[in-house]
């Protein structure tokens, strides 16, 4: 009973974390499932199969979808990490007129509901005749837009916690401005830029409200994912989703184990 | 924080220039424009051009037509923050104290699950909540559920995948916060003789409400505005506002009454906003 009483909490914090994960067993599930015919609307589990890990691109248009998605994640990944790394730069080590004005400007766009961002950006483009152009362009216009901020506070916080004594001790010994950079700062504030880069791309290829607004009638993969939904679902889908899911455990894994060996190095 | 010197000069301009204007063009003038949208002539067309005259009529229409939307969504979305609160907390806090040497492991499971698409993750909770699933079989066996009951297409399918789906801005927030609490104040708590029940409304809540103020706003916003959840999980019955805004753009075609209602949801959420942040006291949101 008291050991109970002592680790309750723990024990109910790792019973949300369950909660969470039931979905995801559905997923890896369901990219095992065999649909009985093509007019299976039903979303259940019928029979097992490897076909649709043999097979992801046999669902008719999900891999273009998926292709596309992923350019679009790749290039505005690219435009907001550039825009908001020199964004949070400035904001950190800079003074100028308007600062405060600036911060308030970067926090709005991840407070703001996104079906309010992608109407008004529809309306603009809209209003500016763009209405019969919606597609690539403006999808990566709006990916840019939503992803900036959240790089410049992922970046803003790096830069702000680290002490600026070892780019002293650099100047100290001589190195000019740009060797100091290069050499110094660059590399200490890399991981923060790395992380804003994969919070970026995962924004992107995940966004549903705001794309669909703005995609006329291209189509990515949460868009492909949204249209069969009210049709037949294709059980590839869900092995597109376990990837996702295996993709990304690998990175925070393979992240935290090359942390882990530098700091035994450090220590050693 | 560290004591960095800020430079003056015209270089903190040229790096902040290229994501200000990015930020002017896409994200404010936008804006302007979804405003002008909502007070055009209704009588337009996208194809014949809608014309500018300050139709303030455009906003007393919508909310005759869709206040049960509007209110529905208001109310959905405060029962899932309410329900994400909970849970969030009880994750945090077991995340924060409890987990000893498996704390990274647990920061990353907590946001692993999310990698997954949000729409096949949602699509998920449609076989859980089935009329066969083992979820409703067993409420009909215990007889919570009526013989004839369902949970998939009910309010209670929607705000459940809301909850699912914001917990994560809750639970970080809530954990970056709790971290932060000095433990031994707890345990002075107790020493000083309070129960486990007061010592937490009396120490630990207090000192992480800043936690609780982000993560409530972090949750409650895009809930309200969400339809993936209501359009997957839900019926005609449990529409939400943002249903409604993107059917008039994409199939209505109805501009101006889309405008007025984005434009209502945002006004809304930005005056709960300041009134919470007023409340709450907090204002180093980030």
């Amino acid at each position: 009973m008291r050991w109970l009483r002592s680790r309750i909490v723990l024990l109910l914090g790792i019973l949300v974390l369950v909660y969470t994960f039931v979905p995801i067993f559905i997923v890896v599930m369901m990219s095992f499932n065999k649909l009985p015919s093509e007019q299976s609307k039903i979303y259940k589990f019928y029979s097992f199969t490897w076909d649709n890990w043999l097979h992801p691109c046999a669902a008719e248009g999900m891999c273009h979808g998926l292709v596309l998605s992923i350019k679009i994640g790749l290039l505005a990944t690219l435009g907001a990490t550039i825009l908001g790394t020199l964004a949070a730069f400035a904001l950190v080590r800079h003074d100028f007129a308007g600062r405060s004005a600036t911060n308030v400007l970067i926090f709005l766009p991840m407070a703001a509901p996104e079906i309010v961002m992608g109407s008004s950006l529809l309306a603009l483009f809209v209003a500016a005749g763009f209405a019969g152009q919606l597609g690539f362009w403006t999808i990566l216009i709006a990916h840019i837009m939503f992803c900036l901020s959240f790089v410049v506070v992922t970046v803003r916080s790096r830069l702000a916690g680290m002490s600026d004594t070892l780019e002293q001790a650099a100047m100290d010994l001589y190195a000019t401005p740009q060797q100091t950079f290069w050499k110094v700062t660059f590399p200490l504030v890399f991981p923060g830029i790395l992380g804003a880069a994969l919070l970026s791309f995962s924004l992107s290829f995940d966004d549903f409200i705001i794309t669909n607004l703005n995609a006329g009638t291209t189509t990515t993969f949460p868009m492909y994912v949204w249209g069969v939904a009210r049709k037949t679902v294709p059980m590839q889908i869900n092995v597109i989703g376990t990837m996702m899911l295996l993709v990304s455990v690998l990175i925070v894994v393979g992240s935290e184990l090359r942390s882990r060996a530098r700091q035994k190095a450090l220590a050693g | 924080m560290s004591e960095t010197v800020r430079k003056k000069g015209i270089v903190g301009y040229v790096l902040l220039a290229p994501a200000f204007v990015w930020l002017l063009l896409f994200f404010l003038i936008p804006f302007y424009s979804l405003l002008a949208t909502s007070l055009f002539n209704a009588n337009g067309s996208d194809f014949r051009g809608y014309t500018m005259v300050y139709q303030w009529s455009n906003f007393s229409g919508v909310i005759r037509d869709y206040w049960p939307q509007m209110a529905r969504s208001l109310v959905y979305g405060a029962i899932a923050t309410f329900q994400c609160l909970i849970l969030g907390y009880v994750l945090a806090y077991a995340i924060a104290f409890k987990a000893g040497r498996w704390k990274n492991l647990m920061l990353v499971l907590v946001i692993a699950p999310f990698f997954t698409s949000f729409l096949i993750r949602t699509l998920s909770w449609k076989l859980i909540l089935a009329d066969d699933g083992v979820v409703v079989n067993s409420l009909h066996f215990v007889h919570i559920l009526g013989p004839n009951g369902h949970l998939l297409y009910t309010p209670f399918a929607v705000v459940m995948g809301l909850t699912y789906n914001f917990l994560p801005f809750m639970v970080l927030p809530l954990f970056a916060s709790i971290d932060k609490i000095d433990y031994r104040l707890i345990e002075a708590s107790n020493d000083l003789y309070a129960n486990p029940v007061v010592g937490f409304f009396k120490v630990t809540w207090p000192l992480s409400l800043p936690g609780v103020v982000s993560g409530t706003l972090l949750t409650f916003i895009p809930a309200v505005g969400d339809y993936i959840n209501d359009q997957l999980l839900g019926s005609t019955q449990t529409r939400m506002i943002g249903n409604t805004i993107q059917a008039l753009f994409t199939e209505a075609n109805d501009y101006p009454a889309a405008g007025a209602l984005s434009v209502i949801l945002m006004v809304m959420i930005v005056a709960m906003v300041l009134f919470y942040v007023k409340r709450a006291g907090t204002e180093d949101l980030l």
